[in-house]
């Protein structure tokens, strides 16, 4: 009980701090979100009716993920130096596997009926494309964002090991200091506040893919 | 200049529609899909293709608006080669009906309607009057309908839906894929009639796609029959495939019972009606016999005030004072009702014949089981004699 009076007074105190590097940290996530999502429609689409490409792109996209996050991190430091960069390279990179296979998912889903039907109509391939097979797979795309935003959340914690920023500097600065005064409450900071971001943001995606899916596709 | 400006009758022969040796092989495959089909559709009449699945009706359906591109052979329209223009452009010309409708969930009924419309470039105003109009035409409450999304639709709504979506644009030609195979029967068959209704003021040229022969007899002006890579065993008026099927193959494909659905397509007013004495309201006994005696039969007609046959009277049964003697005649038969209809009601008296009587009502004549037989062996003959007389032309 007295810890957790403690660990709110710690936060009480630190609070513009820690608010600093929540917006800190929700930021890179934004921006790698953002990105990995243009970048994953635009491949689902194009792979999504070639095969060969469909399970080679899906294979790569996966096998990121195993790639421990730390090594991945670090790896990039020799192209983009230290700092955000090469976290938010990391970063970007698993984001992409949900969000592609999402895209990949949800253009299968669309019904031959309906996308033989505009042909029929008269729709070139891009205007099936944009007005017809992405509108209905929209609601399972951002389905992937939203899995990718939780995943990103979490991994993100780790940019402060390669110089970025980030709610990752309390668990990190709580680790290196362990057992000497607030530590502890720093590291919880981190990690609460973390997954605080993670619910938020998730909340956030959840109102925007309601209102950005159409209002026929809505249960 | 000089051959487009010929006789008025060449120039309305021209085909709405012309394939000509158009053949489809499906990449990977070595039977062709569609063989070498030539086939020529007329304005304004709705061509069935009839034929066993897999037999290649949807390939040569498809071919049409170049939803698959024909491997060799031309398609014209209006006498215009299609085969190598902008296929987007083509479709927006031609409706498109499929079994699965494929409707956008995402998006309104009106605006599914409104879809080529709003491609072609028309305005709001215009493409809005013009889904009302067709959400009218296919029988839907524009104000109930307008702006519900298709997921609260029935299936049968759907397909109305589908249908006025094909219009969108007033397209010349209809192309439609087993339109109303996925609805149960009896909606099915309200969809039929109401297309007919709709096609009887709309006269669009239809190619309709269906593997139910019946369906194909009631909704062709002309039917193809199809066998294995498309190719056409019989091509012609339901009335003259079901009296004359050219073979085997044809013959096992309208089925049994085919004689009997000839007679849809014979009316009462084609038959030499039978005469029958008739004796009018309140005529004595005496001028019964005479009647019968001149005609030499056994029953007459009885009539009331508007000369409408009410009762059946039989020699024997002339001296009764019962005003209930005889047999009632049952229902009527008018000189526009099917020869189907006809059979209907004879099975149904207990005399095997039923009266005919004109638009006021008034007794005509009679038909007997031997006249339909007569009219089906015509309709039989003459059939024969048609194909007898195109061999001998060719
Ligand atoms: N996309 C395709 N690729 C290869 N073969 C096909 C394709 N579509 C249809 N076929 C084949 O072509 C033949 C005719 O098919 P289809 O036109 O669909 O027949 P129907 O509509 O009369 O049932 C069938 O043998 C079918 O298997
Ligand atoms: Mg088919």
């Amino acid at each position: 009980m007295e810890n957790i009076t403690n660990w709110f007074t710690y936060v009480n105190d630190n609070f513009e701090y820690i608010l600093e590097e929540t917006i800190n940290h929700a930021r890179i996530v934004l921006i790698v979100i953002a990105l990995a999502t243009v970048t994953s429609v635009l491949l689902g689409v194009l792979i999504q009716r070639r095969p060969v490409a469909r399970a080679v792109v899906l294979a790569l996209s996966g096998i990121v993920l195993t790639i421990p996050s730390l090594a991945l991190f670090a790896l990039f430091i020799p192209v983009v130096g230290i700092g955000n960069p090469p976290a938010m390279l990391a970063l970007y990179l698993y984001a992409l596997m949900p969000v592609l296979r999402n895209t990949v998912t949800g253009l299968d889903s669309v019904s031959p009926a309906v996308v033989e039907s505009a042909k029929g109509m008269g729709m070139s391939s891009t205007q099936q494309l944009l007005r017809v097979r992405l509108p209905l797979a929209w609601p399972v795309i951002m389905a992937g964002v939203r899995i990718s935003s939780l995943m990103t959340v979490g991994i993100a914690a780790i940019a402060i090991l390669v110089g970025g920023d980030g709610l990752g500097s309390y668990i990190q600065g709580g680790l290196t200091r362990f057992g000497l005064p607030n530590s502890e409450n720093s590291v919880w900071a981190g990690v609460v506040f973390t997954v605080l971001l993670g619910l938020v943001l998730d909340i956030a995606f959840a109102i925007f893919q309601r209102f950005s899916t159409p209002r026929g596709l809505r249960a | 200049m000089t051959t487009e400006q010929q006789s008025p009758g060449q120039q309305a022969r021209e085909p709405k529609i012309r394939l000509d040796k158009v053949g489809k092989t499906y990449p990977g495959t070595k039977v062709a899909a569609v063989e070498e089909l030539s086939l020529d559709i007329h304005e304004g009449e709705i061509l069935v293709l009839v034929g066993p699945s897999g037999c290649g009706k949807s390939t040569t359906l498809r071919l049409i608006n170049r939803m698959i591109e024909p491997s060799g052979g031309r398609i014209l329209l209006d006498g215009e080669d299609v085969t190598k223009v902008n296929p987007d452009k083509l479709r927006r010309r031609i409706g498109y009906v499929i079994q699965q409708i494929g409707l956008f969930p995402h998006q309104t009924i009106a605006q599914n309607i409104e879809t080529v419309p709003r491609m072609l470039g028309w305005d709001k105003q215009k493409a809005k009057a013009r889904s009302e109009e067709l959400l009218g035409m296919v029988g839907l409450d524009p104000e109930r309908y307008r702006d519900s999304y298709p997921k609260a639709l029935s299936g049968g709504q759907a397909q109305r839906v589908g249908v006025a979506r094909a219009l969108g644009a007033d397209p010349d030609i209809m192309l439609m894929d087993e339109p109303f195979g996925a609805i149960d029967p009896i909606t099915r068959e309200r969809l039929q009639n109401e297309f007919l209704r709709l096609q009887g003021e709309l006269r669009k040229t239809i190619v309709f796609v269906t593997h139910d022969i019946d369906e194909a007899i009631k909704m062709g002006d002309k039917i193809a029959i199809l066998g294995e890579r498309s190719t056409i065993r019989q091509i012609d008026t339901p009335e003259r495939i079901l009296a004359y099927p050219v073979d085997d193959f044809v013959d096992d494909f309208i089925g049994t019972g085919s004689t009997i659905k000839g007679l849809n397509f014979l009316k009462v007013s084609s038959l030499a009606l039978t005469d029958y004495p008739t004796l009018e309201p309140g005529g004595t006994a005496e001028a019964g016999r005479a009647a019968l005696q001149d005609t030499g039969r056994e029953w007459l007609v009885q009539l009331d005030e508007n000369r409408t046959p009410v009762r059946w009277i039989h020699a024997d049964g002339l001296d009764s004072a019962d005003h209930e003697r005889g047999e009632p005649v049952g229902d009527l038969l008018h000189s526009q009702d099917t020869l189907f209809h006809a059979l209907e009601l004879m099975v149904q008296s207990a005399s095997g014949e039923t009266c005919v009587v004109d638009d006021a009502g008034a007794f005509v004549g009679v038909v007997r089981m031997a006249d339909l037989a007569k009219a089906i062996r015509r309709a039989q003959y003459e059939a024969r004699m048609h194909y007898e007389q195109m061999e001998r032309q060719s």
